[in-house]
């Protein structure tokens, strides 16, 4: 992400919109297989229809609606309620980091034009628009526009595996459970600017491993990306 | 049975608003904190840091199907730059990796 390019201003078009739709093309599938798995698990766990498309669609964040669904008990009581906003936001903290990496490029605009592409943000759109950006796109409009459709997606292919069920049921047989993995990882090869700049992903790796090994749920992710952003502030200004 | 009752949608609702939280807390908290160099870079750091975080404990846990299916779409990506067949090329590995008992 070094400033390589002289930048246009910024702008925030309707075909910034349509450019970050077709942007998110790539990602489709596998939101779609995503979606689709927690469809089908939220029917097994006896979810009804219209409980599983409503978190779907005000959540769309898979890790905790997967979480919430193992936890969900029926009927709902009060304090269930306090642990699943507590799931909520520790399997989502991180997209408070996603967010304010997005500041130095999306600072400048008003708040009716970033915040609602920031409700709809998911790991692929945010990796993609970060892509977009160091290529020296100026439309700040893609990020709404690639996570709008990915949220249809989403939305579509959760209902799509609730009632097709069983058959996405079983993650492993079809290779599922590394797709995530393997889509993060194609994602973030063309952010590859040689060893140097890798060292806070080494770090981040490295610190994610040792604290997954010693705490429990998700809280490696977090443990991990914060001790890479500080290896990463760490270094020194070069070139 | 899971059925739309008050406290069922009070549960969702409240994971939402929360989650919402998460995804703006983030991006409007860094607007009241001045963007140095040093912030800067801890920044640009982070879709590397997130997506090793992410990455290596899922492979350390699935095991070495994982490990040859990152490494496959990472090396299809770096001769295409293609998502879809990287994906596609890394679910496969795995795919015939379990198959030949991996």
């Amino acid at each position: 992400m070094s400033e390589a390019r002289p930048r246009e201003p910024l702008k925030w078009t309707a075909a910034g919109l349509v450019a970050g739709a077709r942007m998110a093309v790539p990602a489709m599938p596998v939101m779609a297989l995503f979606s689709m798995a927690f469809g089908a698990y939220a029917a097994q766990k006896d979810f009804t229809l219209s409980v599983a498309t409503l978190m779907t669609t005000l959540m769309f964040a898979g890790a905790s609606q997967f979480v919430a669904v193992d936890i969900w008990i029926h009927p709902m009581t009060g304090p269930t309620i306090v642990t699943l906003a507590l799931v909520a936001a520790t399997v989502n903290l991180r997209f408070f980091l996603i967010g304010a990496s997005l500041r130095p490029w999306l600072g400048g605009l008003p708040a009716w034009k970033i915040y609602p592409a920031l409700v709809v943000l998911t790991e692929p759109g945010w990796l993609m628009a970060l892509r977009y950006r160091e290529e020296g796109g100026s439309d700040t409009a893609i990020v709404l526009g690639s996570g709008f459709v990915l949220w249809l997606v989403w939305i579509a292919g959760t209902v799509a595996g609730f009632l097709i069920g069983a058959a996405v049921a079983d993650p492993q047989r079809y290779g599922l459970d590394v797709i995530l993995p393997v889509f993060f990882t194609a994602l973030l090869v063309p952010m590859w600017r040689g060893t140097r700049a890798a060292v806070p992903w080494a770090v981040a790796g490295v610190a994610a491993l040792v604290a997954a090994w010693v705490l429990p749920g998700g809280w490696y992710i977090i443990i991990g990306t914060i001790a890479g952003a500080i290896a990463g502030g760490m270094q020194d200004e070069r070139a | 049975m899971s059925v739309l009752e008050p406290l069922v949608l009070l549960a969702i609702v409240v994971m939402a608003i929360t989650t919402a939280l998460m995804r703006v807390g983030g991006f409007w908290l860094m607007g009241r904190v001045p963007l140095t160099p040093r912030v800067r870079r801890m920044l640009e750091s982070l879709p590397g840091a997130i997506v090793a975080a992410i990455v290596l404990p899922v492979i350390a846990k699935i095991g070495v199907v994982a490990a040859l299916a990152v490494a496959a779409a990472a090396a299809a990506m770096v001769v295409r730059r293609n998502e879809l067949l990287a994906v596609a090329i890394g679910v496969g590995v795995a795919i015939l990796a379990r198959a030949t008992g991996l």
